[in-house]
């Protein structure tokens, strides 16, 4: 009974208090400006199915993509034995669904995928810590964000081998006939033969408490998840639904600035932000409030995998700039003002820092070649550019500050309608030089 | 090399009363970069010798303003592209040629939401579609069975997935064409895109261009071939820095057409 009574009271704070994030968080990303898809809903579906569902850009990488793969497969499906674990939990019952005609199959497959998570963690740990990997040494993951990756792949282990634990001992328990004969065990029974010599008690101790400890687990995976780079796993379904499905060399066009151009070229152009009241909008991003909500999802979002980053030109030789710390900012900067409106009351009050400036600094803003290197490479059709010319678009229109070089650049095109300077009327002398 | 260039403008057209079938926009680089003008001549050398109805804007035609657009500067941006969408609606431009990836993006992707919208193709695409269409005829001529790397353009390849055309075409000269690791897709940019070819780079420990000329050298090639005036001046920069430039050849694709069949 004190068992229901502690589950159930887990049970309840544990989603309570993940839904509780949840609506936080989504209230953060919904500090963003508007945001519209464009492009109609099946290709949409269907992106969600092939790049997040299905993985599909992972396989550049094959060691990866399969090691994730083992991962995330066995994730989802061992989550059907969590639900066991949870009717468990609720009847006080012991293995719920062994009357299926299949559980044999269901608790073989299970110990076999926890196997599979095994070794993809066991080998992401080593990526991370002994072949010290390129990509997971950048500076940008100093501190928390290492922690919290490796904090998780030893959390992920531990939790493996206490189902492996749970299961040994159940075997041995179940052929002293003090458990129901249920379930078929192609791994554990290797390490049943170790507990042989261990009395009911013990056995019991270990089988409930691995028991607990996964499902405690359970419960501090998920939330942890809004917390870690890991929330990823739900995200990423969201995130590639509203994936911008136009060529990647299509930039946004500020409809700020083609009402003040346009109607020099065309009379009969309407503007589109015709409201003379509201306050006017600084062309271009400074903090996260000028991003829209789809920027903020997608930092939310973001791996920290530093696909973007490896495959950075700017930063495989050297520079500031690294994409993956763009979408890292991003969110950190989010999450501040985050906890700076809970503290005041439901109201931003105004902290002295901006994303522009306190978090990216221009000369790595500077950098960028908008190659769409970081665009392409990111599995989950993440957009690091797109944040990095909002950012140069603030730097640029709103504050003059562009490199020296680049307002040359622009003189020139203003002048003489060439990046160079050249006189416009020497512009066809190429045909008879 | 053959006759002189015939290159009619279309303010020439309009006082024959007669339209070209095609735009050819020559854009910055190719009008005023000493190195790209020679790309810029190569294509006409082709068009001339298909014997396509073109014509070029001369001097009505202005920048894009892609370096202002990557840069942030959407003002200047959408001012040069407002100038040129009128030139061009004012002359009922239908398709349009361009040898820069660059001018290609803006007006490809970038000029419809402004008014100014066009069949605008790449020039590796067009040479592609008169080989295909057997308008043109070509032979290897000195590349054959020579070894030839292609470096995409970002902007062509990435930003529009334009992978093969320039590809075929090459193959089209029985010459041995060799992949870098990182193409297509993986491409790694010359470093002058975003506006980077007006500014010196940041600090760091490399240039971008020697790092992507140094992945082209290790495969000995007797030309890289490039589709983009900017990748050209920087690969062709990388290849000096390595000390090879009397080895390797950077050669833009409509340039190998020319030169092969000496148009
Ligand atoms: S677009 Fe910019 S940030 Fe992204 S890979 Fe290219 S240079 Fe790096
Ligand atoms: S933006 Fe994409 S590629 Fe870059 S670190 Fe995040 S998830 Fe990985």
């Amino acid at each position: 009974m004190l068992q229901i009574i502690i589950f159930s009271i887990l049970l309840v704070g544990g989603f309570g208090f993940f839904f509780y994030n949840v609506l936080k968080v989504r209230r953060n990303i919904l500090l963003g400006k508007d945001f519209t898809p464009e492009g109609p809903l099946g290709p949409r579906v269907v992106t969600v199915l092939k790049v997040a569902f299905g993985q599909s850009k992972m396989v550049t990488r094959p060691l990866s993509a399969i090691m994730h793969i083992f991962v995330y497969v066995g994730f989802i499906l061992i989550n059907i034995e969590v639900l066991e674990m949870f009717a468990d939990g609720i009847t006080g019952r012991h293995r719920t669904f062994s009357s299926l005609s299949f559980y044999n199959f269901l608790i073989a497959f299970f110990e076999i995928l926890a196997l599979l998570v095994f070794i993809g963690v066991v080998v992401f740990w080593l990526r991370r810590n002994v072949a010290k990997v390129k990509r997971f040494m950048n500076k940008e993951l100093d501190g928390f964000p290492r922690l919290d990756a490796n904090a998780i792949l030893i959390a992920e282990v531990l939790m493996m081998t206490a189902l492996m634990l749970m299961n040994a001992s159940d075997q041995v328990l179940q052929s002293r006939g003090l458990y129901k004969v249920a379930g078929s065990f192609p791994l554990s029974q290797f390490i049943a033969p170790l507990f042989n010599g261990l009395s009911n008690e013990s056995l019991h101790i270990i089988e409930k408490s691995s028991w607990w400890f996964h499902i405690v687990g359970i419960f501090a995976f998920m939330n942890y998840l809004p917390y870690s780079k890991h929330f990823h796993i739900l995200l990423a379904f969201p995130a590639t639904f509203y994936s911008n499905f136009n060529a990647k060399g299509k930039f946004t066009n500020l409809d700020t600035v083609t009402d003040v151009v346009k109607p020099n070229f065309d009379s009969t152009y309407i503007p589109k932000e015709i409201d003379p009241n509201a306050p006017p909008i600084p062309f271009g991003v400074k903090d996260v409030f000028d991003l829209n909500w789809k920027q903020l999802l997608e930092a939310y979002t973001c791996t920290e995998c530093g696909r973007c980053t490896s495959s950075c030109p700017q930063n495989m030789t050297g520079k500031l700039l690294s994409p993956r710390k763009i979408m890292m900012d991003t969110r950190d900067r989010l999450v501040e003002v985050g906890k700076n409106i809970d503290k005041n009351g439901g109201k931003f009050v105004d902290d002295g820092k901006t994303l522009l400036g306190t978090y990216i600094t221009p000369e790595e803003l500077w950098a960028c070649n908008t190659c769409n290197a970081c665009v392409q490479e990111c599995p989950i059709n993440l957009d690091p550019l797109a944040i990095i010319v909002d950012l140069r678009r603030f730097l640029v229109m709103e504050k003059s500050e562009a490199p020296p070089e680049l307002n040359n650049m622009f003189s020139n095109i203003e002048n003489n309608g060439a990046p160079w300077q050249f006189s416009p009327a020497d512009r066809a002398n190429w045909i008879n030089e | 090399m053959s006759e002189a260039l015939n290159v009619p403008t279309m303010a020439d057209y309009l006082a024959k009363g007669e339209t070209p079938e095609i735009l050819f926009w020559v854009g910055c680089s190719g009008s005023f970069d000493d190195r790209a003008k020679k790309i810029t001549k190569a294509i006409v050398r082709i068009l001339n010798h298909v014997g396509i109805k073109f014509a070029i804007l001369g001097m009505e035609e202005s920048c894009t303003g892609d370096p202002a657009k990557r840069a942030g500067n959407e003002f200047l941006f959408q001012m040069q592209a407002m100038q040129n969408i009128t030139v061009m609606n004012g002359y009922n431009i239908k398709k349009i040629v361009t040898g820069c990836p660059h001018c290609f993006n803006t007006i490809k992707n970038e000029y419809p939401e402004l008014g100014g919208k066009y069949e605008i193709v790449h020039h590796t695409q067009l040479v592609q579609e008169l080989i295909d269409q057997g308008k043109l005829k070509v032979n290897g001529g000195t590349f054959k069975g020579k070894k030839i790397t292609f470096h995409d353009p970002c902007y062509l390849g990435r930003a529009n997935e334009v992978y093969e055309a320039p590809r075929e075409v090459i193959q089209k000269l029985d010459v041995e064409l060799a992949e870098m690791k990182r193409s297509r897709a993986k491409g790694l940019c010359c470093g002058a895109g975003g506006a980077q070819m007006f500014k010196e780079s940041e600090k760091g420990s490399k240039e971008v261009n020697n790092e992507r000329a140094e992945e082209a050298l290790s495969l000995n090639p007797d030309v890289i071939a490039v589709g983009c005036p900017f990748c050209n001046t920087m690969m062709t920069d990388g290849v000096k820095h390595f000390n090879k430039e009397d080895k390797v050849k950077v050669l833009d694709v409509a340039e190998l057409i020319a030169q092969a069949n000496d148009l």
